[in-house]
């Protein structure tokens, strides 16, 4: 990333952290380097991701342990909450990290920016509610242009499959389908089961806007299993909560995929059509790592993409800069020069030396130290093409003051 | 990439496509003058088409050689072109048409001891598997497919079918068919594949050079009937099943080395009075048995013996030196070791070059870097380590590995410019018009150990007489 690529960089991250921060979120950091058995003993990422992670021998190699950089932000957060925080009732984190993956193109980068924040623990409604607030007033302060929420449910998906009754390896091929994005998968498989399909239309083709259109649903649905009928409840009680809290967004059952882990309500952000970040419940990852039964959610909002959307003006950078300037490098000079530019930093002035013979281009102040006379500064507003000839610092302080 | 000529370059299998692939060619009339098994020339010239040439290669380095542009075409097997892929899905080699022989598949096997004897089985058993493999990314690929939740792959040179049930839960391997895996006393778990001989092309040059000419000729391939290999090259020992029930119980393991260095390792072992039933006769019995009832030992490959030896899959092992520094320069705190140097099997590990190359050492070589010629310098060996480490302290930069399967010499001058290779006498060198120009060390027949069975007092009185019995021999 080029110095202009930073300052959007930059932008980003303290917006995201300070919002962490005023919501009560702790920041915490897990390791680039992680074990690839961490990654596979969940389950829950597909054979697809997982071969596209970045994996090698460590010093003790010939043990046939793989370790990899760092493919997802969620894993090694819940591995950091289990083996150091799980005494806690609750843990409100968050991480600006990278992500690695294979790029196949050679085109994009492999190494990808997320900034995300998980709640671990806790009621399950109002952590959903609160990650949801959490994400929508980052993105707001960001300033984006045509930002759109969709709303999904893993678990109510994951329900819809099995509603199907199919044969084990067949619903585990549909769900692998369905988490890579191909909803034609249950859309073939429901027309073996007419009955479903006066429910399962609409929730598929349709794009609800609040609440009412999940109630619709349910209106439709009445011979359907017990984890059907909780997870649809689940949901509606959710889009409710963000109806009253005069949320907008949309309700795309098929709009999402690679939910891997997510067992509740999952939702991705849209901005100008192009996905910016995404998250949900996954209540059963800590416990299939390996800790305590905590159910728990999340976000990750993609920082590549949110940069190229910033509509960040190009300030001048330096507009009431001050140039401490050095006629020429020798020890005296250069002396005096830095000890000036130390004494303004402490009364908490920006500062830059230089020795150059260009002309300096966009600083209000430039302060000249000469040869001959040392202990002689010229300074100069450029602002006003006032200039004066000083001998000490406190007075360079107070024109710098005024 | 714009081709100055129509030049065509064909990559043809040794080992047990060879005759086959000769006699496809013969009858598309396509045949290369001196394409037999009893060649020991490496470069071909197509008898009917002055523009078109082929170099032989070990099987496992086609898909590779094709996919980096050295060659346009390529004829190997099914399972080489997957193994690539698994690992480089983007690799630039295009597989163009079956050739329609071949012959059995890679399986995915497991040991009756398991008590396992379907894949449902296997993934309700909740363990971390071991599997071995000649194809490493296949396998990680098999494992991830299955979303198996902990696993390790330890890739190996060879003789896969002897490490199950005690070296590894599972081994994705070649196979002639289910009932050859069956008498090596393993269950075949599924077949990932059959294994045909393929024609493949190298993307860019289909794209961008006409190979029509060649690829006329496959046409009528597919017509043919399908031919089946068959081969009485490697009979399997009847009766091997049995020997392998006892192996856990035994105190030490002991792995001896099949290939070349198996003939001085036995006279070795004569000399000193140890005798092992299945190793010195002419039908090799992978778990040869012996009278010290506390020894149990196993014939594989000597390239994986250090891993497996780090592994505490074998407390003791004979490989050679190079293979041992191999390892050691891989992983500096690996807890293997040498015990004994047992003198026999000697090679000397050389760096050579094409004689008509005006250098005589590594500095002439360095120098003719620097000055901008062989940038990067291209390197094939089967030691990558040693290889690594030689060329990092000779100051040699920048250069680029290519790994190889044996048959290395093959690949200078076009395909690399120096080579890294063990030899016994040169004249394999001197025939292909290489020369030396360093020796790196010389490597004989070593035995190796794992320090922490050294420390063991359950195991050190024994292994101390195995030490003092081979030091007899000395």
């Amino acid at each position: 990333m080029l110095p202009k690529d930073m300052l959007r960089f930059r932008h980003i991250e303290d917006i995201f952290r300070a919002c962490c921060l005023d919501w009560g979120y702790q920041e915490v950091r897990t390791p680039t380097l992680e074990y690839l058995h961490l990654f596979t003993a969940t389950g829950t990422l597909t054979p697809s991701r997982l071969g596209k992670v970045y994996s090698f021998l460590d010093w003790d190699g010939w043990s046939g342990e793989r370790v990899v950089l760092r493919p997802d932000g969620t894993i090694p957060v819940a591995r950091l909450y289990i083996n150091n925080l799980s005494e806690h009732e609750i843990a409100k984190l968050f991480y600006v990290t990278n992500i690695f993956a294979f790029e196949e193109t050679g085109r994009e980068s492999r190494e990808r920016w997320q900034c995300g924040a998980e709640f671990l623990g806790g009621a399950k409604l109002v952590a959903d509610v609160e990650t949801i607030s959490l994400l929508k007033e980052v993105v707001c302060k960001l300033v984006l242009n045509n930002v759109m929420l969709q709303l999904s449910h893993a678990g109510l998906v994951k329900a819809l499959i099995k509603e199907l009754k199919l044969s084990h390896s067949e619903e585990a091929r549909v769900t692998s389908r369905v988490l890579d994005g191909d909803w034609q998968a249950l859309t073939e498989a429901k027309t073996t089961k007419p009955e479903l399909d006066r429910f399962l239309s609409p929730l598929l083709s349709l794009k609800g806007k609040s609440s009412a259109f999940l109630q619709n649903t349910k209106a439709l649905c009445q011979q359907v299993s017990l984890d059907l009928k909780s997870s649809m409840e689940d949901f509606i009680n959710i889009t409710t909560l963000l109806d009253n809290l005069g949320c907008n967004y949309e309700i795309d059952i098929t709009a999402i995929r690679g939910f891997e882990y997510y067992t509740g309500v999952c939702f991705q952000l849209l901005a100008n059509g192009k996905k910016i970040g995404g998250g949900g419940r996954y209540d059963d990852l800590v416990p299939l790592m390996g800790g305590k039964n905590a159910p728990a959610c999340g976000f990750a909002l993609y920082i590549d993409p949110i940069m190229k959307l910033l509509l960040l003006k190009n300030k001048k950078s330096n507009e009431s800069g001050i140039l401490i300037k050095g006629e020429r490098p020798t020890l005296e000079v250069a002396k005096t020069c830095f000890t000036l530019a130390q004494s303004l930093h402490k009364a908490k002035h920006a500062v830059e030396v230089d020795f150059s013979e260009q002309e300096p281009d966009d600083y209000r102040w430039v302060i000249t130290i000469s040869v001959s006379e040392p202990s002689q500064f010229t300074i100069t507003d450029r602002q006003t093409q006032q200039r004066w000839n000083i001998t000490s610092v406190a007075e360079i302080l107070t024109i710098l003051g005024e | 990439m714009k081709y100055q000529s129509d030049y065509i370059k064909l990559a043809l299998p040794k080992g047990r496509f060879l005759s086959p692939t000769a006699n496809l060619l013969k009858e598309i009339a396509l045949d290369f003058k001196g394409y037999s098994s009893k060649t020991r020339r490496y470069r071909l010239q197509s008898v009917r088409f002055p523009g078109l040439s082929a170099k032989i290669f070990q099987e496992k380095d086609i898909p590779t050689q094709v996919a980096i542009g050295n060659y346009d075409l390529g004829i190997c097997g099914l399972d080489w072109i997957e193994e690539l892929t698994a690992g480089y899905p983007a690799s630039a080699v295009i597989k163009i048409s079956s050739l329609n022989y071949g012959e059995g598949g890679v399986y995915a096997v497991a040991s009756y001891q398991m008590g396992i004897s379907s894949i449902d089985e296997l993934l309700a058993k909740r363990d971390n598997w071991r599997i071995v493999s000649e194809y490493p990314n296949l396998a990680q690929s098999f494992a991830l497919n299955l979303r198996m939740k902990a696993f390790k792959i330890f890739p190996i040179w060879g003789a896969a079918e002897v490490y199950p049930p005690e070296d590894a839960g599972l081994a994705i391997l070649w196979a002639r068919n289910e009932s050859e895996i069956e008498t090596q006393g393993l269950i075949p778990l599924m077949k990932l594949f059959p294994v045909t001989a393929f024609l493949i092309a190298n993307r860019e040059s289909l794209e961008n050079k006409n190979l029509s000419k060649v690829l006329t000729c496959f046409n009528n391939v597919a017509v043919n009937k399908n031919r089946v290999v068959t081969s009485s090259s490697d009979v399997i020992a009847k009766g091997e099943v049995m020997q392998q029930l006892h192996w856990q119980a035994k105190k030490i393991k002991l792995a001896l080395p099949d290939g070349h260095q198996q003939l001085p390792t036995v006279q070795f072992l004569k000399c000193v009075g140890l005798s092992f039933k299945g190793y010195s006769g002419g039908m090799l019995n992978r778990r040869p048995s012996t009278d010290l009832d506390w020894l149990g030992v196993k014939v594989i490959r000597p390239q994986d013996m250090p891993l497996q030896v780090a592994n505490k899959n074998f407390d003791l092992a004979i490989t050679g030196k190079d293979w041992l520094l191999e390892h050691l320069y891989r992983f500096p705190s690996s807890p293997v070791m040498e015990l004994l140097d047992l003198g026999s099997g000697g090679v000397k590990i050389v760096a050579a070059v094409n004689k008509d190359m005006p250098i005589t050492n590594i500095d002439d070589l360095s120098s003719l870097i620097q000055n901008g010629k062989l940038t990067p310098l291209r390197v094939a060996s089967e030691y990558i380590n040693i290889a690594d480490k030689y060329l990092r302290d000779n100051y040699i930069n920048p250069y680029k590995l290519i790994p190889t399967w044996g048959a290395s010499e093959a690949f200078l001058p076009e395909d690399a410019d120096l080579l890294i290779d063990n030899i016994q006498t040169g004249k394999t060198l001197a025939q292909h018009n290489l020369k030396i120009i360093d020796v790196l060390f010389e490597s004989t027949a070593r035995l190796i150990g794992n320090k922490d069975s050294l420390s063991s007092s359950d195991k050190k009185e024994k292994i101390e007489f195995l030490i003092q019995t081979l030091q007899r021999g000395l």
